[in-house]
């Protein structure tokens, strides 16, 4: 009978846990998006060149690598999450300035469809609660193959190349997503400022794919 | 090739390097997903795709 009670009370207890991070994660997430966004306004008023913009993500990804996980289990992530996610918007203020100047529905279009994959399969992984954790190492393989087919077609310059990277990119970052989340749901995730970055870079990765395929598809390219 | 296009070359190159030992690792340790857990994936990506599909089409 004791051993009965002391199991559902570490029950209890994990799944208070786990709310606890889905619930700092996603008011995290949310501040951090809004943040990201108005700097990324900024971007776009101050008309900033593609080498500012590319600078700004190094220096978010540099932060992200090598310091925010040092701060992560401190306060002192939190300003390091919000100094990364500002770098990321100030760098895709250029990028939204060139679609705009296409097809200012195209930005609406990707915004909106970004909101909607990412609010679905995140209620699709907690609502099932499936343990998506077997699809690390391909989701892991799959980023490799995508940032070595980006680099070279650096080279290569083939717009079909681009594209087949932006439509891998999609499927990965939906992946991501559900791993993500199940992680947090499975008690992988402790650590919502981490969770937040990871979730933060997936969402800003699938807009940026699909602003991609949306602009070549609308009139770009 | 400018500046802009050997910076991101670099730069990626370096993420390569990066990921590559996390890559090994995160296949080393994941766990194996049978047919179930993998069409847990497939269908919601199907509906991102058709999703997709849609929004090509609404731009």
């Amino acid at each position: 009978m004791n051993d009965h009670n002391i199991s559902i009370s570490r029950s209890e207890e994990s799944i208070l846990a786990t709310n606890k991070v889905l619930k700092n994660t996603y008011l995290l997430l949310s501040m951090v998006l809004i943040f990201s966004g108005i700097v990324a306004a900024v971007g776009m008023s101050m008309n900033l060149g593609h080498g500012a913009a590319l600078v700004s993500s190094i220096v978010a990804i540099a932060l992200m690598w090598f310091v925010l996980p040092r701060t992560a289990n401190s306060s002192a992530g939190i300003p390091v999450l919000f100094a990364i996610t500002g770098l990321f918007g100030l760098g895709l203020g250029p990028i939204l300035n060139h679609y705009m100047a296409i097809n200012p529905g195209i930005v609406s279009t990707a915004l909106g469809g970004t909101g909607v994959i990412f609010l679905g399969l995140s209620g699709y992984a907690l609502t099932t609660r499936k343990d998506f954790s077997f699809m690390g190492g391909f989701l892991m393989v799959g980023m490799l193959v995508v940032i070595g087919a980006s680099l070279l077609n650096i080279f290569l310059q083939m717009p079909v190349l681009s594209l087949v990277s932006s439509a891998a990119v999609i499927m990965l970052m939906s992946g991501f997503i559900l791993y993500e989340t199940s992680s947090m749901i499975h008690n992988g995730e402790t650590n919502y400022i981490m969770a937040a970055a990871s979730l933060f870079l997936s969402i800003l990765n699938l807009f940026q794919a699909l602003l991609h395929i949306l602009g070549a598809f609308g009139g770009d390219d | 090739m400018d500046w802009i296009a050997i910076t991101s070359a670099i730069f990626l190159g370096a993420m390569m390097v990066f990921i590559f030992p996390r890559m090994r690792a995160a296949v080393k340790n994941s766990p194996k997903g049978n047919m179930q857990d993998w069409m847990g994936y497939i269908i919601p990506l199907a509906a991102v795709v058709a999703f997709i599909i849609l929004l090509i089409n609404m731009v």
